[in-house]
């Protein structure tokens, strides 16, 4: 990697070690459940069994008679302040706590307030619920079904589960393309339900102060600043107006979106410490969090492509059945009810599209989180690449010539999109080439039609994908009406050290290092000499927070922008300090020095030092800058992977023998991170794509909410992956960053998939669902005698 | 109902009284306040409660307090004294074996144990040795080398280099 800055500067390019882990490392952290205050009480909250019932009666009595059981809260409690309700981030609505009805199993019911865990558990048990069960909606196209009940009953004159229908593209265009091209291909996809399962679940601390009438909100948000407005807007009413409400988002043991939404609880937390004013801890344990906090994709697609016997891809067809649970809670900007779906037509080159969607209602818990994706990507991704493959098959083309004949080339951007998208930078064809050349593409392939007369099986998927991050832009993105915008703001000590403090919120991203990076780039100083800040909104400036890939996009080009605002500053001094004019100053990392002259220079600490010393009259003293970047497109970082399996074909066990990752995320700040990133993200891709999905039963039942049969991969079956990248700047960042931390999860899952279907494609399979486990492997085998 | 017991943490012993249901994490993290293991689920799945209960590597949300009465305890606190690293603790850093940083102390207990016996595992065998520890941040790759560094370290041997490999 080319470096501008030493080691110790350690600016963009550097492996520097994460300055945060000291604090992880010695057992230092502050989680939400590590926070401890005095007086301080917890809640536990009692659930529905059942996805869709009436409530008859809730007898708190047996559980008041608890020694430690200081309360019991139901809906019709805080109804009585009209905070039984609350808005979603998609403007939906969504119960606090339910007054009559449940709509999903694990709904909060009530909330037991105790002395300490194990009591607020007791009381927990001992609340008595009586419901009267009613037929729940739990398949999504039956949900349309004129026949199905309506469920949102409480939003006035509302007649069916339909809640919205979104499209984009050239309807009449497309329609006439596929009737008339040579060749179409069609299938059926389910992107399953799945979960993000952090390892940390999620909790507050809601600390009212009456006498003060303030509420500081402990709580493991990924958008602290977001939260903040939203508790003003739900709670304006009874006093908490915003300058009265802080929210701390302190270490967060991972996000991956779902550390997005509002849940009930943290609401229930702020109602409670409100009435009785005390601090109330809530944290859910493992099996409530993935019962009942927000699910990610559960998209159904149909996937069409047409195109030319001879591999010219000429266009895409996509039609979704959005199954979104109880309410629309998704965590997309307003505008795009669907996410970033249009990306789907993905990195080729051709001009027709046509995508739809509709979402519906069934008696599921609500979401629509990320899932480590930019707002449904990965469901694009999958359908994409999956077709392509499907493509390449009907017209028995090597699936990675048809890609390289259909790229987009480097020369073609900034490139638009059929679904309107401009794509910013890419080279696609070098990415694949390096996967390709890494794993030895061609003897493989040989490999493989050898192991195939022997009766092996053995597969290599591609995924070649391009991601579009960095929400956004203000003229499109927004939540809630405000607008994605994030922010920096530096301030240098007289003795050139300097505190930066972000709108972001790192979850183990190590934005305290990447971002002291990226200033030490800019102005020289020592990232070690550089604290970083995010998550308390007393101090930070108002950002929209750590998601979508969004914070290097975002807050990374605020911190280059805040630092050059700084170097202007720097500038003016070195002249009045050198007594020479601007002009004749030139910039090198860490000095301005007089053009010609180089032993005339002042170093950024002489000249910081000077801002509080002996700044030049006129000049306001002091050296600090804040910036708001509005971003002006988005980014789109790109990726080849490739993957090779192996399959026993007796048992069906499925071996992932190699993975290998080529990412472009345009300039790199810290290359350690980043293949950290990597690392972790192709883990999260490898989950959905073979081991996770929450299943329901048709009474809504979950059957598998618990670590015991939610199978997250261990050590074991993560394979050892292999990551390298190309680097195309994106023209319009600051630093030329690109944004990393999904692609590879969104990357991943249909390599997998590619390579699990060309392992048996020679045996009549097209297509198959995530997640492939061994048994559904076993099973096509054994439909075609392979194994008994 | 309360019973007391004795119990040394880190090398400090503590007379505390527990209920006979407290299990040992709770027992660790909020009587004691030390916060540094952590509860990741409620079926002994995720380990990262993982400490050293007479030098073997437990999940301490499956054990109650009572069961460590008498018994030694040792946790990510007692791995060195502040400032200070255990050989496990460089590893992690200067492999880049953390990310959020919520498994970490338990998967650094589980990895002592581990070298303990077997000074010099293959990858192989610390994939294995592991995997009673989830991880959603770092994929394992980096654990996997963070392990090795510190056994070569604990070893005195030359530890392998820490700066990334790209294809
Ligand atoms: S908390 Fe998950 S195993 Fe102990
Ligand atoms: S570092 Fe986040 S769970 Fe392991």
């Amino acid at each position: 990697m080319n470096c501008k800055t030493s080691r110790e500067v350690g600016g963009m390019g550097h492996s520097l070690k994460r300055k945060e882990d000291s604090r992880f490392l010695a057992g230092k952290g502050n989680y939400v459940d590590d926070v401890k205050l005095p007086g301080m009480l917890h809640m536990d909250i009692v659930r529905s069994p059942y996805a869709y019932a009436k409530i008859k009666s809730i007898d708190a009595s047996e559980a008041l008679k608890i020694p430690g059981v200081i309360a019991v809260v139901t809906g019709k409690d805080l109804e009585q302040y009209n905070l039984h309700w609350m808005p979603t981030l998609m403007s939906d609505t969504q119960m606090v706590l339910p007054t009559d009805t449940v709509m999903y199993q694990s709904q909060e019911v009530a909330a037991v307030i105790a002395t300490d865990r194990y009591t607020a558990r007791d009381g927990k048990e001992a609340v008595k619920v009586e419901y009267e069960p009613m037929k729940p909606v739990i398949d999504p196209y039956k949900s349309l079904d004129p026949e199905a009940p309506v469920l949102r009953t409480d939003k006035e004159g509302k007649t069916d589960n339909h809640i919205w229908h979104w499209e984009v593209g050239d309807k009449d265009k497309t329609s006439k393309l596929f009737e008339e091209a040579e060749v179409v291909v069609k299938e059926q996809m389910h992107i399953p339900r799945i979960h993000v399962a952090s390892i940390e679940t999620c909790g507050c601390v809601a600390d009212y102060d009456k006498v003060n009438n303030h509420l500081t909100m402990y709580m493991t948000t990924q958008a602290p600043h977001a939260i903040r407005t939203v508790i003003a807007l739900v709670a304006g009413h009874v006093g908490l107006t915003e300058e009265k409400v802080r929210v701390i988002s302190p270490d967060i043991g991972g996000g991956f979106g779902g550390k997005v939404p509002v849940y009930p609880g943290y609401v229930i937390a702020i109602a409670v410490s409100f009435l009785v004013g005390k601090p109330i801890k809530w944290v859910e344990d493992r099996s409530e969090n993935l019962q009942a906090d927000s699910f990610a994709r559960d998209y159904h697609i149909t996937a069409e492509m047409a195109g030319t016997k001879d591999g010219k891809i000429l266009g895409t067809r996509f039609k979704i059945l959005a199954d979104h649970g109880y309410t629309d809670a998704s965590a997309n900007p307003s505008k795009f009810p669907t996410g970033l779906f249009s990306i789907g037509t993905g990195s080729y080159d051709y001009d027709t599209a046509f995508m739809e969607a509709d979402a519906v209602y069934t008696n599921k818990p609500p979401g629509g989180v990320a899932y480590r994706c930019s707002f449904r990507v990965t469901e694009a991704v999958h359908a994409i690449e999956r077709i392509t493959d499907r493509f390449a098959l009907e017209i028995g083309k090597d699936p990675a010539d048809l890609r390289m004949q259909n790229f987009i080339k480097k020369d073609q951007f900034p490139w638009k999109s059929p679904t309107g998208w401009e794509y910013d930078s890419g080279d696609y064809h070098a990415g694949l080439q390096k996967a390709m050349d890494t794993l030895g593409y061609w003897d493989l392939r040989k490999e493989q039609e050898e192991k195939r007369k022997r009766g092996e099986l053995m597969g290599i998927g591609i995924s070649t994908f391009t991601e579009i991050v960095g929400a956004g832009p203000s003229k499109d993105f927004d939540i809630l009406g405000i607008k994605m915008f994030d922010s920096a703001e530096i301030r240098v000590h007289p003795t050139g050290k300097a505190i930066a403090r972000f709108g972001t919120k790192s979850q183990g991203q190590g934005h305290e290092t990447t971002y002291a990076q990226i200033i030490a780039e800019e102005l020289g100083i020592p990232a070690e000499n550089i604290q970083v800040e995010e998550g308390d909104t007393d101090t930070a400036p108002y950002g929209l927070g750590t998601y979508a890939s969004r914070s290097t996009p975002t807050a990374g080009a605020a911190a280059a922008m805040a630092a050059r605002k700084l170097r202007d500053k720097a500038k003016k001094i070195a002249a009045h300090l050198l007594e020479v004019s601007e002009d004749d100053l030139e910039w090198e990392v860490g000095k301005f020095f007089v053009k010609g002259a180089p032993e005339k220079s002042k170093t950024i600490q002489e000249i910081v030092f000077a801002a509080y010393t002996n700044h030049p009259q006129g000049m306001e003293a002091g050296f600090e800058a804040t910036h708001y970047y509005d971003p002006p497109n988005l980014t789109f970082p790109s990726g080849a992977y490739i993957c090779v399996v192996d399959i026993d074909n007796e048992t069906a066990e499925i071996k992932i023998r190699r993975f290998v990752a080529i990412d472009d995320c345009g300039n790199i700040i810290n290359p350690m991170i980043v293949q950290g990133q990597v690392h972790g993200g192709l883990t999260q891709g490898l989950a959905p794509a073979m081991y996770e999905e929450l299943i329901y039963d048709e009474e809504g039942n979950i059957l598998n909410g618990t670590f015991m049969d939610y199978l997250l991969p261990t050590a074991v079956e993560s394979p050892n992956w292999e990551t390298g990248h190309t680097i195309t700047p994106s023209p319009h960042h600051p630093i030329g960053a690109k944004g990393v931390g999904e692609s590879p999860t969104v990357g991943a899952p249909p390599a997998i998939a590619n390579a699990i279907v060309d392992a048996l494609s020679h045996l009549g399979v097209t297509h198959m669902d995530i997640p492939i486990t061994p048994y559904k492997v076993w099973k096509v085998l054994n439909e075609k005698g392979i194994v008994q | 109902m309360k019973k007391q017991i004795t119990i040394t943490i880190n090398g400090e012993q503590h007379a505390v009284e527990v209920e006979p249901r407290t299990l040992l994490v709770h027992l660790i993290r909020e009587q004691l306040s030390m916060t540094g293991t952590h509860i990741g689920c409620d079926t002994s799945s995720c380990g990262a409660c993982t400490i050293l209960l007479d030098g073997k590597s437990i999940k301490s949300c499956t054990v109650l307090a009572i069961q460590a009465d008498g018994k030694s305890v040792q946790t990510v606190e007692g791995l060195a004294a502040p400032g200070e690293m255990h050989p496990i603790q460089e590893g992690f850093k200067e492999c880049h074996g953390l990310q959020c940083g919520f498994c970490t102390p338990g998967m650094m207990m589980r990895a002592v144990e581990l070298l303990e016996h077997n000074p010099n595992p293959t990858e192989e065998e610390i994939r294995w040795g592991i995997s009673g520890n989830l991880c959603r941040c770092t994929g394992y790759n980096n654990i996997v080398r963070a392990i090795q560094y510190a056994g070569a370290k604990m070893q005195g041997k030359e530890t392998p280099s820490t700066e990334p490999t790209f294809v």
